[in-house]
């Protein structure tokens, strides 16, 4: 079967869980901001947790189905239409052949991921369908689903209407949202001061905020560790000699605004990271609209890895639940 | 030299072998993290070396952070006292400088460049005490490079070129960067060249252009049919001045399939290097003459 697209929403691409392992050449891992939404839509229409699914952001596409197909809509909150009838999130539901599957105005968070029974089918590159748009690469195409896109849908069965993950087991993001950092990288570049402004200020997301990264303003300029630039850096003391970033690091260009790194990264550059988001958390950045109040959160790493089994523990209640 | 060990959040490690870039430090980074290949160690996902550092990602679910970490530091000694030497390639990469390209996207972008006067040509050659553009496009094709870094988009070649501190080129980058740059521009910025992949933003100077592509995700071009990535670490390039009948010559050859790189296998040796820069490099630029 194929999902025939009306209209495409603001940027809807196609994702699963990424293609780790090409990092090293520039190819970031990409795959669903919000993993766990995506995991939890595929549970939900009987696909396997890593299936491909269509991830819309702000704003929700229009799709026509030529068969019959069980869906499930999770992460931000969007009201669903189905050929104007409204539909439960996080819940499966069936569209009939011919019917158009439509969304109303966002109403929380940022990005919903559409699963289809049988999942997106499209051909994988390096071993995934996320779609990497600056290297042409899976997708549709190598980009983003425009308007008149046939995209295929594997062989799935119908599951039964009304399967649902409890409102305890969703995660989204708090207001103001927390996002917590473990310091580290070229955290000696700050001074102490400067360092603990940026965890006692209140940051809110700036408008460039995607999939390669989001921006934060509203804290204090960062002061630097006076230093010779070394050979090679750069002039501004931001700079260094251009390294490898880690997901969910945290750079400052100028010591301004802060941007955190997401599924897209760049894999490398000239500017210093003072650390990096806790993988626990990278999902809840997914679901960040601009203006939303940050506070980061300093923590260690038991912490993080206490967070990162939790969070483990969350899905894992999810597949009791669904399987 | 002074290394610093950290972690980059809860799966990655960074070693920043040195504050400041040296061919010294790019070797540690990429035997370092060779090491780290080598040693197969259960749960490592990704292995990034850069140029004066390297990352290893791995999944904490499988290796605790700390033992990761004491993985790491035991290779450092390893890579110190191994021999300083590289079984690798070098490679001619033609290109077109002063091609019309890359100076319509310079002219469109005049106003985000430092000396909005002349070309980057002529600000670079001017910065690093050249009298002429010819004399500096001279100064960068006569020695070669190391690709010291693959990576900030897929396919893209950081370079840094074989030659003493004193003669290495340094040109800032855009004041602000463009939001242009036509595929396979060869760039610089810092002290590193680069060649951007594909097309798009971009903040080094721009000197020229090469018929050769790079990346390619349908994988039609005939020598990258086995992977869609030209470059890796530790690839040795050097430039090669072709004039536009020439560059017309190449993009028809690679259309047709017919294009093969000029490629050499070599070793380098870190330490004979050092001893004698001018006549290594003339062995390797010798070893791809017969080639």
């Amino acid at each position: 079967m194929t999902l025939k697209i009306v209209k495409p929403g603001l940027a809807t691409s196609i994702q699963d869980l990424g293609r780790p392992g090409y990092f090293h050449l520039g190819i970031p891992e990409g795959g669903a901001m919000d993993r766990l939404a995506l995991r939890a839509a595929n549970l939900l229409v009987g696909n396997p947790e890593d299936a491909a699914c269509l991830e819309a952001v702000f704003m929700g596409p229009e799709i026509t189905f030529d068969k019959a197909a069980s869906v499930a809509i999770t992460g931000g909150e969007m009201p669903i239409l189905v050929d104007g009838e409204p539909k439960e999130s996080w819940t499966s539901f069936t569209v009939e052949a011919g019917q158009t599957l439509s969304f109303g105005f966002l109403k929380s968070g940022a990005r919903i991921y559409i699963a289809v029974s049988g999942g997106i089918a499209t051909e994988p590159a390096l071993g995934s369908r996320s779609t990497y748009p600056i290297g042409a690469l899976g997708g549709f195409h190598g980009r983003n689903i425009a308007a008149g896109d046939e995209v295929p849908v594997g062989e799935g069965a119908l599951v039964e209407e009304g399967r649902t993950v409890p409102a305890d087991l969703r995660r989204g993001p708090g207001n103001p949202a927390e996002l917590r950092v473990l310091t580290g990288l070229y955290w000696y570049r700050l001074t102490e001061k400067s360092g603990e402004a940026f965890f006692n200020d209140t940051w809110t997301v700036a408008p460039e905020a995607d999939r390669m990264g989001y921006r934060f303003r509203g804290g204090l300029p960062m002061e630097f560790v006076e230093r010779e630039q070394p050979f090679g850096a750069g002039a501004d003391p931001s700079n260094i000699v251009d390294g490898c970033y880690s997901y969910g690091s945290i750079q400052v260009p100028g010591g301004s605004e802060p941007i955190v790194l997401h599924r897209d990264a760049v894999s490398g550059g000239g500017y210093f990271t003072l650390g990096a988001v806790i993988s626990a958390d990278m999902d809840l950045i997914g679901q960040l609209q601009p203006n939303t109040s940050v506070k980061f959160i300093k923590v260690e790493m038991d912490e993080a890895l206490q967070a990162r089994a939790d969070r483990k523990a969350l899905i894992e209640k999810i597949r009791k639940e669904l399987v | 030299m002074k290394t610093r060990y950290s972690y980059g959040g809860d799966e990655h490690i960074y070693v920043e072998v040195d504050e400041e870039m040296s061919l010294d430090a790019f070797f540690i980074s990429l035997s370092m993290s060779n090491a780290v290949r080598e040693a197969n160690i259960p749960g490592v996902t990704e292995i990034c070396p850069a140029n004066a550092s390297f990352e290893v990602r791995f999944d904490p679910d499988v290796i605790a952070p700390a033992d990761m970490m004491e993985r790491i530091k035991e290779l450092e000694h390893k890579a110190e006292t191994a021999e300083k030497r590289l079984s690798t390639r070098i490679i001619e990469i033609p290109v077109f400088f002063q091609d019309p390209w890359t100076h319509e996207t310079l002219m469109r972008f005049r106003e985000r460049h430092q000396d909005p006067s002349g070309s980057d040509l002529d600000y670079a050659a001017r910065i690093n005490g050249y009298d002429s553009v010819e004399a500096f496009i001279e100064a960068f094709h006569s020695q070669p490079w190391f690709v010291s870094m693959v990576g900030f988009v897929a396919g893209l070649p950081f370079l840094y070129q074989l030659v003493d501190r004193d003669k290495q080129l340094e040109v800032p980058k855009y004041l602000r960067p463009r939001t242009d740059t036509p595929k396979q521009t060869v760039g610089y910025g810092g002290c590193f060249s680069c060649i951007y992949s594909v097309r798009g933003a971009g903040g080094y100077q721009m000197f020229g252009i090469t018929p050769m592509p790079i990346f390619d995700p349908e994988q039609e071009v005939s020598y990258l049919k086995d992977f869609m990535v030209f470059f890796k670490p530790g690839d040795i390039v050097k430039w090669k001045p072709i004039d536009q009948a020439e560059y017309d010559r190449i993009l028809k050859e690679v259309e047709q399939g017919s294009y093969t790189p000029r490629i050499a296998e070599v070793d380098f040796d870190l330490d004979a290097f050092n001893a004698d820069m001018t006549g290594f490099n003339a062995k390797l630029m010798e070893a791809l003459n017969d080639a």
